[in-house]
């Protein structure tokens, strides 16, 4: 293959689409998730930040921000190049819980809660989860390679995994 | 809340002086901890996207021992004091006397890192409380020893509701420098809540449109 890869990187609260041989990447993952949603040939990766966009009440500034409308957009934006639902699967990593004390401030459960929401959205437009590395208190950068459809999960604490 | 967006000259120099008084007791305490005089910098009013946020710490992925609390009471925000792992390591070094290499096996150290990032912390606050006359508080520290990102995102949590930038005080604390010596660096990140914000800019007389 005469075709150069290049790693598409996607920021915090942001998604991207690509084809082969392309990579995917989003790094430092904490209570974060990071979305892949693919097929043979193109996937797209969303780092998702909150649960739900209906709690904002100033009105949804990025839609990529919030499991619910990332993961819709992201469908849209994969479907727009024409891809059938019906092939699509996904893997997910993140949704860490960082720091373990006591409060009643819930934002400190916040990765259960978009693991969760991702999920449920997921569900909801029936696309299988192959595989998911998600919870726990570590941060991941994960990496997507379309080709292997395998998902690489680098963390600080416990080494490098493939999903 | 304030339109955050539409903060001015003026609030700015609230926020620096905020950093200032906080920071210059934690400086302080440190300087009585280490017998050691200890520098500050001016502090730095970062409002930011949360993208940019991470490359002004180094990028994301950034190993970083960071000290988390929670601050409740009348302003709540998030405080982080946060320090590389090589000057983690010698601070505690500097404390206890002990070698401190691979942190996160070294509950010795973790712990001293933990009680030093309470003092300071707890100094910073106490400063703003009294300044400010707001009622602060600071939940048990916790520390953590991870890629930037992963940890600072948890701070933002409460902004990112409604916002899709962080408004960060920074002010860093330094090792005054022998010759030949590396200094130690440590930042304090405050964050407050959005809601805070007000709470803090009516305390200090300045008119939030």
């Amino acid at each position: 293959m005469t075709t150069i890869e290049t790693v598409e990187k996607v920021g915090i609260a942001d998604l991207k689409v690509t084809k082969i041989p392309n990579l995917l990447k989003t790094s430092g993952l904490g209570s974060c998730v990071g979305v892949v949603i693919y097929e043979q040939s193109i996937a797209g990766l969303a780092h998702v930040m909150l649960p739900d966009s209906t709690t904002s009440s100033k009105g949804i500034t990025n839609p990529m921000k919030y499991a619910d409308t990332a993961i819709d957009l992201l469908l849209d934006q994969l479907l727009s190049e024409g891809t059938r639902k019906s092939r699509l699967k996904a893997k997910i990593a993140g949704g860490a819980h960082m720091f373990s004390f006591q409060s009643n401030n819930n934002m400190l459960k916040i990765g259960e809660r978009n693991v969760e929401a991702v999920l449920n959205k997921l569900k909801e437009h029936n696309i299988p989860v192959i595989a998911q590395d998600v919870g726990g208190d570590k941060g991941r950068t994960i990496e997507f390679n379309i080709y292997t459809s395998m998902l690489e999960v680098r963390t600080v604490k416990s080494g490098v995994t493939q999903i | 809340m304030a339109e955050l967006d539409k903060l001015q000259g003026q609030h700015l120099d609230v926020l620096r002086e905020v950093g200032n008084i906080g920071a210059g007791n934690a400086a302080t305490a440190l300087s009585g901890l280490l017998s050691k005089k200890i520098d500050m910098n001016v502090p730095a009013i970062k409002v930011v996207g949360f993208n940019e946020l991470m490359e002004y710490v180094g990028g994301p992925e950034q190993v970083i021992v960071s000290v988390f609390l929670r601050i409740q009471g009348d302003a709540p925000g998030n405080m982080f004091f946060v320090l590389s792992p090589e000057e983690a390591s010698s601070l505690v070094t500097e404390l206890t006397g002990a070698t401190a290499d691979n942190l996160e096996e070294n509950e010795l150290a973790i712990s001293a890192i933990s009680e030093i990032g309470n003092i300071l912390s707890g100094s910073y606050l106490s400063a703003l409380s009294d300044f400010t006359s707001i009622n602060m508080q600071p939940t048990v520290p916790n520390v953590a020893i991870d890629m930037a990102a992963a940890i600072l995102m948890q701070g933002l949590l409460e902004m990112s509701q409604e916002n899709d930038y962080a408004i960060i005080i920074d002010t860093t604390i330094e090792e005054e420098v022998q010759q030949s010596k590396e200094s130690i660096k440590g930042h304090f990140f405050l964050l407050p809540d959005p809601d805070s914000f007000d709470e803090i800019f009516q305390a200090l007389g300045v008119e939030v449109e």
